[in-house]
């Protein structure tokens, strides 16, 4: 199929992050990356992705002419993996001559909506653990500290599995940006993250039952191997990876709330179950 | 003199800048620059060591299951559980990290180097149309060619046949860098960042329904590799045949090994592996031993302060982010104060030169077929070639581990987390070596060093000024044109960087 249709322009930006994002999207089943490269997302509508560092074919300032290109067009959709670092002024990353701290926030300024990929750049994920030597942020931090109002959506998860992603991004495409109903409290799409992994989990009988897991390759319920399923929306038991093929839980292990704002720290240990103080603090948050 | 800053080097893993000083069309001087620190190292401290596998993993979505193995096996080493790992883990952790290794050789190959060699605007002259790259063709000719344009200028030789089967496979190589990844997440669950690798072995005892899912999807890779990857490479090489003589970097190369295929024999040397170690030196083709205790990382042109400098288990990660004469957030580790190359043209030769049967066949065969000797090898075409080679190797071995699976048996032990302790985990990652070194206080990490393929490739200048791999391999490279510094980014992406790992 040929693009014909309206493309719609987007720049993937890379801040404090490992790649993982990117590489997740890259498994996604359908549609592949070749058919988010070269055909329609949906009829009538397709992406047109400009700059990405991992992919593109151009490099240093040949890359970035197109970054500032695309910039100057105001009608482009901006992904960003990786949470901001905002010590020493932002020298914990660069890009050419500008901090990612700074990159960030022009492209954002001039784009129609930011969709925030991954628990790094959705909340400051791994990337701004304790003791976040570089201070890190999530993006909407950023931008809100620099007073730039352009909206965001996340689509959190060390990685997010690629469905996650592209149905937000095509909800964004056909549709428009989502209203404040259809996103829950922490920017991600009901649609989405609408469920607890521990309401949709395949294990939730052994819950009620009283079956639990003591070791690691046990059947049963995880909870007492510190599962962090009951404080984490994500579609993981609906969906799956890899086309179904397995996801964590099915693998006898325990979840570790990678989608959740907590990541990492208020889900570690772990391997160790929340006390009573913890899990109901947790259940504080996820109102 | 002209200054030249590449800045962002793409289609490689995280943030990369290249400097460099030509005069006369010639390399004088090259500075490599990693330009994003995170601090994981420091991170670490004051978690439960358990917490290692899922945290370390978050260094690289590239490497992952490397960086697991590494940590689980420091883990296994700090519990002193190494002999107690169940068969079915050692395979299961073995066919995690193998199926991470075909997807990342095949993605460094297609996805992130193919574009240095194809020019794009060589198929649009196309005009029968191949229908496999039908759909590029279409989508070349009815847009501005993004992501795939602008290129470089330069000297694009494959002309339209070979260019068009090399993208063809380009489109190919995403199915199978992704069926990898499924064989990975069969005994992981997930990838990037599997949850299947655990202090003790891993989580998931293997069964027939597993076991079959991984055997089809390994021989479909199979033919990939043997078909079409093997002859790509191999094609390419001999079209840019002087790349051979091209980007040399040092001459001193280091590997731990990897792939256990028996159970912990006592020492990491006395184990027996895969991919074997060693250390190949200046003096030409004999292979020593890796003394573990001879590695430094030095901090000299490096952004951190003086407790950031020494053996891996005893430095702290301390940022300085004004410190004079520092260029990089990438440490230099040293082997006996020398740098040292890592990578698939290290271990490929390491492993011939030791006798390894299957390296020493594969290579020989492949060489041959390109028409090389063994100290062409430290180059950029010797690099992509041992990549290769690499993955056929490993394709081949992985067939015999899925073998030896036994269904429905255990394949993690259980323990106990110590007090106080402390481990070392080494294992072979796509992109070389890799080492964690972990100690234990009150049952919480004291403190947790990495040692990373790329640390060694992309270091910085050392104490003694010293270039490291990849700025040496980049200093007296000619330059046709300043402006499209085509060579140098040929010869940066030869290495596969990987700056997330490297920096960490």
């Amino acid at each position: 199929m040929t693009k014909k249709s309206e493309v719609h322009p987007v720049v993937w930006l890379q801040g404090a992050a490992c790649t993982g994002c990117t590489i997740s999207l890259m498994n996604s089943p359908y549609p592949k990356l070749k058919n988010l490269l070269l055909d329609e997302l949906v009829p009538g509508e397709s992406l047109g992705l400009k700059f990405m560092a991992t992919l593109m074919g151009g490099t240093g300032e040949l890359a970035l002419e197109v970054l500032e290109r695309t910039k100057s067009g105001k009608n482009f959709v901006l992904v960003v993996d990786g949470a901001v670092p905002t010590g020493e002024e932002g020298r914990f990353c660069t890009v050419g001559e500008e901090t990612f701290a700074d990159q960030v926030v022009r492209l954002a300024q001039a784009s129609i909506v930011v969709v925030n990929i991954g628990t790094c750049s959705s909340y400051g994920g791994i990337s701004s653990g304790h003791p976040n030597l570089t201070d890190c942020i999530s993006v909407s931090e950023q931008l809100n500290q620099r007073g730039i109002s352009t909206p965001t959506v996340n689509v959190p998860g060390c990685p997010p599995e690629p469905s996650w992603f592209v149905d937000t991004l095509a909800r964004i495409i056909i549709s428009g940006i989502p209203s404040d109903d259809e996103l829950d409290s922490v920017g991600r799409l009901k649609e989405v993250y609408g469920t607890l992994v521990h309401d949709s989990c395949p294990r939730r009988g052994d819950f009620t039952t009283g079956k639990y897991a003591r070791n690691i390759g046990d059947e049963g319920c995880l909870v007492e191997l510190g599962c962090k399923g009951p404080y984490t929306n994500s579609p993981c038991p609906d969906r799956g990876w890899h086309e179904g093929l397995n996801w964590p839980i099915k693998n006898n292990h325990p979840c570790i709330g990678c989608t959740e704002p907590g990541f990492p720290d208020l889900m570690s240990p772990f391997y160790e179950k929340f006390g009573m103080e913890e899990a109901e603090e947790m259940y504080r948050r996820l109102k | 003199m002209k200054q030249v800053s590449i800045d962002p080097i793409t289609r490689i893993e995280g943030h990369l800048k290249i400097e460099l000083d030509i005069d006369s069309g010639l390399v004088k001087s090259a500075q490599s620059s990693g330009t994003l620190f995170r601090g994981l190292e420091e991170m670490l401290r004051g978690r439960d060591p358990r917490d290692a596998q899922r945290i370390t993993q978050r260094v690289c979505g590239v490497c992952p299951a490397a960086h697991a193995i590494a940590s689980a096996q420091a883990l296994d080493d700090t519990f002193g559980i190494q002999r107690k790992i169940p068969p079915n883990g050692r395979l299961e952790r073995n066919l995690m990290l193998g199926g991470n290794f075909i997807h990342s050789h095949v993605l460094h190959f297609y996805h992130l180097s193919a574009l240095d060699y194809l020019n794009p605007h060589d198929l649009e002259g196309l005009e029968l149309e191949d229908v496999k790259i039908r759909d590029l063709q279409s989508y070349l000719k009815s847009s501005d060619g993004a992501p795939f344009t602008p290129e470089y200028s330069g000297d694009y030789r494959l002309g339209n046949g070979i260019s068009a089967a090399l993208a063809g496979d380009y489109l190919e190589a995403l199915d199978v860098r992704k069926k990898a990844h499924q064989m990975v997440s069969i005994f992981g669950g997930k990838m990037p960042h599997n949850m299947g690798t655990v202090a003790g072995g891993t989580t998931r005892k293997p069964d027939i329904d597993s076991i079959t899912k991984f055997t089809s999807r390994l021989e479909e890779i199979k033919e990939f590799v043997e078909d079409r990857y093997i002859p790509g490479v191999i094609e390419v090489a001999r079209t840019y045949d002087d790349y051979f003589e091209m980007g040399k970097g040092v001459p001193n190369f280091i590997e731990y090994g990897g792939f256990y295929l028996k159970e912990f024999g006592g020492s990491h040397s006395s184990t027996s592996k895969g991919l074997k170690g060693g250390v190949v030196s200046e003096d030409g083709n004999s292979v020593r031993e890796v003394d573990l205790s001879r590695i430094t990382e030095v901090i000299e042109h490096s952004w951190y302060g003086d407790e950031a400098r020494g053996h891996p288990t005893e430095t702290k990660t301390t940022p300085a982010v004004n410190k004079e004469g520092g260029y990089s957030w990438v440490k230099a580790p040293r082997y006996k104060g020398k740098p040292h190359e890592v990578g698939p043209a290290a271990r490929m030769k390491i492993n011939y030169l030791k006798g390894n049967d299957l390296v020493e066949r594969e290579l020989g065969n492949a060489m041959k077929e390109a028409g090389v000797e063994l100290d062409q090898l430290n180059s950029v075409m010797g690099r992509h070639l041992c990549r290769a080679v690499e993955c056929k190797c490993i394709v081949s071995m992985m067939e015999g581990w899925v073998e030896k699976l036994e269904p429905g048996e255990p394949s993690c032990a259980n323990y106990e987390v110590p007090e106080e302790g402390k481990g070392v985990g080494l294992a072979s990652a796509p992109r070389g070596t890799l080492g964690h070194w972990i100690k234990i206080e009150n049952s919480r990490i004291s403190n947790y060093q990495l040692v990373v393929p790329t640390t060694w490739n992309a270091s910085p200048r050392d104490e003694q000024g010293t270039p490291g791999p990849m700025e040496q391999a980049l200093i007296g490279t000619e330059i046709d044109d300043p402006d499209n510094p085509l060579e140098a980014a040929r010869i940066v992406r030869s290495f596969d960087p990987c700056m997330a790992c490297a920096v960490h």
